[in-house]
């Protein structure tokens, strides 16, 4: 870390600033309460904490399943370079989304009662569930890196046996949890606002957390190869932006479909507030990384596609805000901006993550992939197979 | 079967005196000042329009929002009819906070362990026989506690002796599946803060409707992504048996190639 940090002490002397803050808002938090580390109140009860620091946080975690799916699943084994990446993004993510959740709970020493006090009828329920299960999931998944480092090679074996119906279940959690997200937001059809409100919003959080996924994974080769002076593997990342450029088409259709449905399609042109910001998310998010990207000159740029893929993410995160607190606001009759102690644990959280991110790249096999038969057949079982075909021959 | 419980608050009969809200901080010892909002101390308030008078507190669902969306189950309907939170089992998620269509769930925001709060329907004065306390406390008659059923009746009844007084409408009759608390008025009621637009079903049926699919989506998901692994993996494992025999029948041929 010393030697990452040491090279630009701009952005140490930043992030010192910024954990400095983090803690002092932890104190508050957690001495004084909610009422008085941040702007939430009865007409607002979520904010930052749960819009960005949970709800956003685990849609940008999709990369790991995603990835996962392509490599593990459908077998494009061009792809195995960034699956390590992608679920180290993961596994981090999940884990600071559960962090952000011991500040946003505010009995946050009973949060292991969704463990035994069950109320299958809730989605926070299911959720929960699905949250705690993938981190689980992705502990083992990214199990090999750490245990490569010590050399275990049995319990790697092992681990390397059960990929298959581990990849499998973490694809099924993500999805449920993924689009439960979205769920979470059907209870409130009066409350929440009519160019976010959908019975199909579960079906629109899985298929943009798929695009935010690929987006991710190539914005974070990026940053790593940036700050590790390592290659990129540009045709790779340009596949990968192809997939989210169609992930995005699909969304987008089906989000016009949907407004038709509802007959809501005046909506996008009242002068209103919530207008201005849905179009700033779907011209952001959506329209254009969609141009940028399906052009294979951009795509195939650095530029282009760093730009492309940072769109989507930024696009999507304007897109989770919107859904967790610019929609309320007209219910609410009031506005919500975080105070200066929500933003400081929310950007401590996220600077804990680019840090976690850094070491683990710089101390474990991350981008220098050993191995690339990783589910092939041991040699021996091979050797049976041509034994038995020469024979019949 | 228990008879459900239920309150009728006729506002034409609200002087607008506050004792419901005394009796109400008295019996559960809240702090005794005076409010006008709902809040951890004040379980039920009353909104002034133009000089007519509207009890505010928890309706007390049919099918409860806040029941169904609390993961832990910290909230139950009991066969009474009042709706209960539990503080040792809610994790302060404050999802019900979010999704009560009355925004009612109040919380402690200056105590770091904070409980959401709201109208208990005095549940221990029920199992005891009595009346909840502000209906006891009532000096007019405006808030009538009984069955529900026989509420509605006389809800009906009293709109049909006056209807040139009454609005035509029983409040919470069928707002998000009914309520235990019922309302008539002879102002329409979108002019004294309710939201009359609610959705007839309860709400919980939205998100059963999304959760309701989650054995579909393991069921079909898995068979799907296990058949597409073994497809895909079958072919990978052909094309390199297929090269390694290519190969061998290279070497056979006696034209062996550099790297063996």
């Amino acid at each position: 870390m010393k030697q990452i940090l040491s090279k630009i002490t701009f952005w140490k002397a930043t992030a010192g600033l910024i954990f400095t803050a983090g803690l002092y808002a932890t104190y508050v938090r957690f001495v004084d309460g909610l009422g008085a580390s941040t702007n939430l109140s009865d007409d607002f009860p979520w904010g930052l904490w749960v819009g960005f620091d949970v709800i956003t946080g685990v849609g940008l975690a999709a990369g790991g399943f995603t990835l996962a799916a392509m490599v593990h699943v459908f077998n494009l084994k061009r792809f195995e370079p960034v699956v390590r990446p992608a679920i180290l993004t993961a596994f981090l993510g999940y884990t600071l989304v559960i962090l952000g959740l011991m500040y946003d709970l505010g009995r946050p020493l009973q949060i292991w009662h969704a463990i035994i006090m069950w109320n299958p009828r809730s989605v926070m329920f299911e959720v929960a569930w699905c949250v705690m299960l993938y981190t689980t999931v992705l502990a083992l998944e990214f199990s090999p890196v750490v245990l490569e480092k010590f050399k275990l090679t049995k319990t790697i074996k092992f681990i390397k046996r059960i990929t298959i119906p581990l990849v499998i279940v973490g694809v099924l959690l993500s999805t449920l949890h993924q689009s439960s997200l979205g769920s979470v937001y059907l209870i409130a059809p009066d409350k929440l606002y009519g160019l976010w409100y959908s019975p199909y919003l579960p079906f629109f959080f899985y298929i943009s957390a798929i695009a935010v996924g690929c987006a991710m994974v190539i914005v974070e080769s990026f940053l790593s190869a940036r700050a590790f002076h390592r290659g990129l593997e540009m045709d790779i990342l340009a596949d990968i932006a192809r997939v989210g450029v169609v992930m995005l088409g699909v969304y987008l259709s089906f989000k016009t479909v949907d407004l038709i449905e509802r007959k809501a399609l005046g909506l996008l042109f009242l002068p209103r507030y919530e207008t201005y910001l849905y179009w700033l998310e779907m011209v952001v998010g959506v329209f254009g990384p969609m141009i940028l990207l399906a052009q294979r000159k951009f795509r195939e740029n650095h530029n282009g596609l760093f730009a492309g893929a940072l769109m989507i993410v930024v696009g999507f995160i304007i897109n989770r805000m919107n859904t967790s607190i610019t929609g309320f606001e007209g219910w609410a009759g009031k506005g919500y901006f975080p105070s200066w102690m929500e933003l400081a644990v929310t950007l401590s959280i996220v600077v804990f993550g680019f840090v976690a991110f850094a070491l683990a790249v710089k101390y474990l096999p991350i981008f220098t992939h050993a191995e690339h038969e990783e589910l092939s057949p041991p040699a021996d079982e091979w050797a049976k197979d041509l034994q038995t075909v020469s024979q019949l021959r | 079967m228990i008879a459900k419980k239920a309150m009728l608050i006729d506002i034409t009969l609200c002087v607008g005196c506050n004792a419901c809200q005394v009796a109400c901080k008295e019996e559960n010892g809240l702090s005794d000042k005076e409010e006008q909002i709902l809040s951890p101390t004040a379980y039920t308030v009353l909104h002034e329009f133009n000089g007519t008078y509207v009890r505010r507190m928890c309706q007390h669902c049919v099918d409860p929002t806040c029941v169904s969306v609390c993961p832990v189950g910290a909230f139950t309907k009991t066969a009474a009819g009042p709706v209960l939170y539990d503080e040792n089992k809610c994790i302060g998620c404050r999802y019900c906070m979010q999704a009560c269509p009355f925004q009612v769930p109040r919380y402690e925001w200056d105590n770091n362990y904070p409980r959401v709060q709201k109208c208990k329907f005095c549940a221990s004065r029920l199992e005891k026989g009595l009346q909840p306390a502000c209906a006891e406390a009532c000096p007019t008659g405006a808030t009538k506690f009984g069955d529900r059923d026989d509420l509605i009746r006389e809800a009906h009844e009293r709109i049909k002796a006056e209807p040139e007084k009454y609005v035509n409408k029983v409040y919470g009759l069928e707002e998000v599946g009914g309520t235990s608390i019922l309302y008539i008025s002879s102002v329409p009621f979108e002019e004294l803060g309710f939201k009359t637009n609610l959705s007839k079903i309860p709400l919980p049926a939205l998100t059963w409707n999304a959760l309701s699919k989650i054995p579909t989506v393991v069921a079909v998901g898995g068979v799907f992504l296990y058949g597409v692994w073994w497809i895909t993996n079958r072919r990978t494992e052909v094309q390199q048996l297929e090269a390694k025999l290519r190969e061998m029948d290279d070497r056979s041929n006696g034209h062996e190639t550099s790297n063996s």
